[in-house]
């Protein structure tokens, strides 16, 4: 029998590792430890309902595991044979448990192919990744041209997942045409969008694919150094890849003369300090370059003029992620799954007002509906759904109207937002879509380098605007400012990160305008979300005047004799909302 | 550790190690091998059943035999211990009692292996220990 437990960072953090070394202790009291494996893995996705415990070979999947509940798992399940039924999953809408995770909605409509083996194999253990086709991908492309190489990424159809959605193939050939001494495959792990943790759960789950399918690049396109632009923050992914290119050195997978093919590659690491802008490609190599972390204007582009002005192929983790596999089952068969012109699959961290939150892969063409309440189990505690915001700061809000679209690259920049690098977040009606796009700009405006006028002067009028209007102080002409404001800076900023950044104003002033209406015209939020707009107001018909809420009033500002009704200032109130708690007749609301 | 120098040498690697991980990618699809269930609750495990586990585990994979080998709870034979569920793929699951290691060989070598039947199976109309 094999136990697996989940070692990503989320489970990490409820104590995983503890409840392994309590399972190994447990197994060794019974004298088991020879005949049970314990193997720590990547990210199953399901990290909302984290720490995961799956035991094979029954495939019982064991959530909010505790580490105190390790012997009960060893004595019962292990040497009994019988379930723990507490740990297993209860599906919230038939309320039945399920153990075995393929039956359970969250993972049904999954198809798993970047994550193919996160959650299954132990990522500090080359050998695992190797038992399951580990660098035969590799060994496959020596026996082939380059270009014949390029010629089946190109076929597969695969396309960047860091954003931009350029296809692979294609990317992969500019880099191998130009001629030169040297030549570099970067890959971009700097997964900057608030929220995501996809590039991170593949690093740390399946390290090595990353590897391989650089070692493959390098090969197409006459590259013999790789580099993996990581965020320091990310210290469990440095890690593993730290091991995983030790042994990968170890066994002769990296280095010289990899499988006796005469073709030698290396990687090595470059920790970035966390700035969003630093994901954009050409930023990316300045910092790496140890130059400030700036876009500068495209062309010439990487595949030309890269790292050290040499031709650079720079890629998404996930992209990478995605390569072995396509050489290993074929270009038909990865292009057989997608929709016309996005092909295979894309991760997505699922977040927000929804019941399964985690990390999801599904073929392009799922729908939003699929993703949102088959997978993702619905909206939270019963409320309404709103919104789903796709592509991070860069990306939309999509509405009710929009939730059967199929998700592809396309689609989504059809209806005003993007894919993005794959975060989701679901909102529901307690969620106000001004202070949303608010949210966003605060962010972009934290993150602009700064170096072009629009996007650092723009983006703070933008965030100072919706400010005023979540404040109850916006007009009419205000929406007409943001929406003209928006376009100048889309057109004016030399890279991405202005050049989306009003996507989130636009995108809501287009689906929400009502919304925005409420707070210019009837100074109201109608979620309830914008303190300015509130006001806490005694119903006379129910107050007592038992003085509670006055005497609790933290700036005095509720008057009122004993035995009649109470009166809130309401110049005054500071909105603690400390009143209404208090009162024990319900005769506070917010209005 | 010794370098893999060719794909050749890849190859090799990979096949050795997959045996050690047969179980984890055999669950993604159960049906398909031969499953032995081993009744592991105290009776079972008094009257040898860990040694039969053992046995099957081993003499599967030295036979060549794709397996999963688990133990399960009290099967209700505890008169017949240690009993042993054997599951070929397509085929109903037999149960059998009183196995010790000489009887598990039987097993293997007559039922899994040729689809004869051996002494020992508990007639039963039961449904299968999940
Ligand atoms: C502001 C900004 C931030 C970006 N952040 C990332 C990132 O965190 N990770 C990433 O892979 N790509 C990011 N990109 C996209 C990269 O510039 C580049 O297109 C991508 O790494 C190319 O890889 P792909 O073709 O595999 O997607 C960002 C782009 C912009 C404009
Ligand atoms: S658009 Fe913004 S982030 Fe990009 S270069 Fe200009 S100032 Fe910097
Ligand atoms: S606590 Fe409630 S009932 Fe009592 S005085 Fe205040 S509003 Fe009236
Ligand atoms: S919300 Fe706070 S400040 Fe306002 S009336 Fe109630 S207790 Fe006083
Ligand atoms: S970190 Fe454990 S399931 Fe994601």
């Amino acid at each position: 029998m094999h136990i697996l437990i989940c070692g990503g960072t989320g489970c990490r953090a409820s104590k995983s590792e503890l409840i392994q070394t309590n399972l190994e202790d447990a197994l060794k009291a019974k004298g088991l430890e020879d005949e049970v494996q314990v193997v720590t893995t990547g990210c199953f996705g399901f990290c909302e309902k984290g720490p995961i415990v799956k035991i094979l070979p029954d495939n019982t999947f064991y959530i909010e595991v505790k580490p105190e509940d390790a012997t009960e798992i060893v004595e019962e399940h292990i040497v009994k044979g019988r379930q723990v039924m507490r740990l297993l999953y209860t599906d919230p809408d038939k309320k039945e448990t399920v153990s075995d995770a393929k039956n359970m909605g969250f993972y049904k409509k999954q198809i798993r192919i970047a994550l193919r083996n996160c959650g299954f194999i132990n990522p500090e253990n080359i050998e695992e990744y190797i038992s399951r086709d580990g660098y035969g991908a590799l060994g496959k492309c020596f026996e082939m041209t380059p270009q014949d190489v390029i010629d089946i990424i190109k076929k597969s159809g695969l396309r960047g997942r860091g954003g931009g959605g350029f296809p692979t193939g294609l990317k992969w050939e500019f880099a191998s045409k130009n001629e030169a001494d040297q030549k570099y495959v970067v890959c971009n792990a700097d997964e900057g969008d608030p929220g995501a943790f996809m590039d991170r759960s593949i690093l740390e789950g399946d390290p090595h694919s990353v590897l391989e399918a650089m070692a493959i690049c390098g090969y197409t396109m006459g590259a013999d150094k790789g580099v993996i632009y990581i965020r320091a923050e990310y210290p469990l992914a440095i890690e593993r890849l730290k091991v995983a290119i030790g042994q990968a050195r170890e066994y002769g997978l990296l280095g010289k003369d990899i499988l006796g093919s005469g073709f030698n590659f290396d990687v090595e690491m470059r920790y970035g300090a966390g700035a969003f802008v630093c994901g954009e490609e050409t930023a990316l190599i300045h910092s790496m370059e140890g130059l400030r972390g700036e876009p500068t204007v495209k062309p010439p582009f990487p595949a030309e003029s890269g790292y050290n002005g040499k031709p650079t192929n720079v890629n998404n983790v996930e992209t990478f992620a995605n390569v072995p596999v396509i050489i290993n089952k074929g270009a038909d068969w990865f292009s057989a799954i997608g929709t016309d012109k996005s092909k295979g699959t894309k991760v997505f961290a699922l977040a927000g007002k929804i019941n399964n939150v985690g990390l999801i892969e599904v073929p392009m063409g799922t729908t939003l509906r699929e993703v949102i309440y088959e997978i993702g189990g619905g909206i939270k505690d019963g409320k309404k759904f709103k919104a789903v915001q796709t592509g991070g700061p860069s990306g939309g809000c999509l509405t009710e109207r929009h939730l059967d679209t199929p998700i592809d690259f396309d689609n989504l920049l059809a209806v005003g937002s993007m894919m993005g690098s794959g975060g989701m977040i679901v909102m529901d009606e307690d969620d106000c879509m001004v202070s949303m796009a608010k949210f966003y700009l605060d962010f972009t405006v934290e993150e602009s380098c700064g170096k072009c006028t629009p996007c650092r002067v723009g983006n703070k009028r933008l965030y100072e605007l919706l400010d005023k209007i979540t404040e109850g102080k916006g007009t009419r002409e205000d929406i007409d400012l943001l929406r003209n404001l928006s376009a100048v800076i889309k057109d004016t900023s030399l890279c991405g990160l202005g050049q989306t950044s009003p996507n989130p104003v636009l995108s809501t002033i287009e689906n929400f305008y009502d919304e925005y209406m409420a707070h210019v015209d009837d100074h109201k939020c109608v979620a309830g979300q914008c303190k300015a707009l509130m006001q806490y107001v005694v119903d006379p018909e129910l107050c007592v005047g038992c003085t509670l809420c006055a005497r609790n009033c933290p700036v005095d500002c509720i008057t009122g004799e004993r035995k009649e009704a109470h009166v809130i200032d309401v110049e005054k109130c500071i909105k603690c909302g400390a009143c209404m708690d208090k009162c024990k007749f319900n005769a506070i609301s917010i209005q | 550790m010794a370098k893999v120098k060719s794909l050749a040498d890849l190859k090799r690697m990979k096949e050795d190690l997959q045996s050690k991980m047969d179980l984890r990618e055999k669950s993604n699809a159960p049906d398909s091998i031969l499953q032995v269930k081993v009744g592991m609750a105290t009776c079972g495990i008094a009257s040898g059943a860990k040694e039969v586990m053992n046995f099957f585990i081993e003499e599967s994979a030295k036979r060549g035999i794709a397996a999963v080998v688990t133990q399960t709870g009290c099967m209700g034979y505890c008169y017949a211990e240690p009993t042993i569920e054997v599951k070929m793929p397509g085929k109903d699951p037999i149960v059998f009692g009183d196995v010790d290691v000489k009887k598990a060989d039987e097993i293997i070598e007559k039922y899994v292996k040729h689809g004869e039947l051996v002494d020992g199976i508990i007639p039963v109309n039961y449904n299968t220990i999940d």
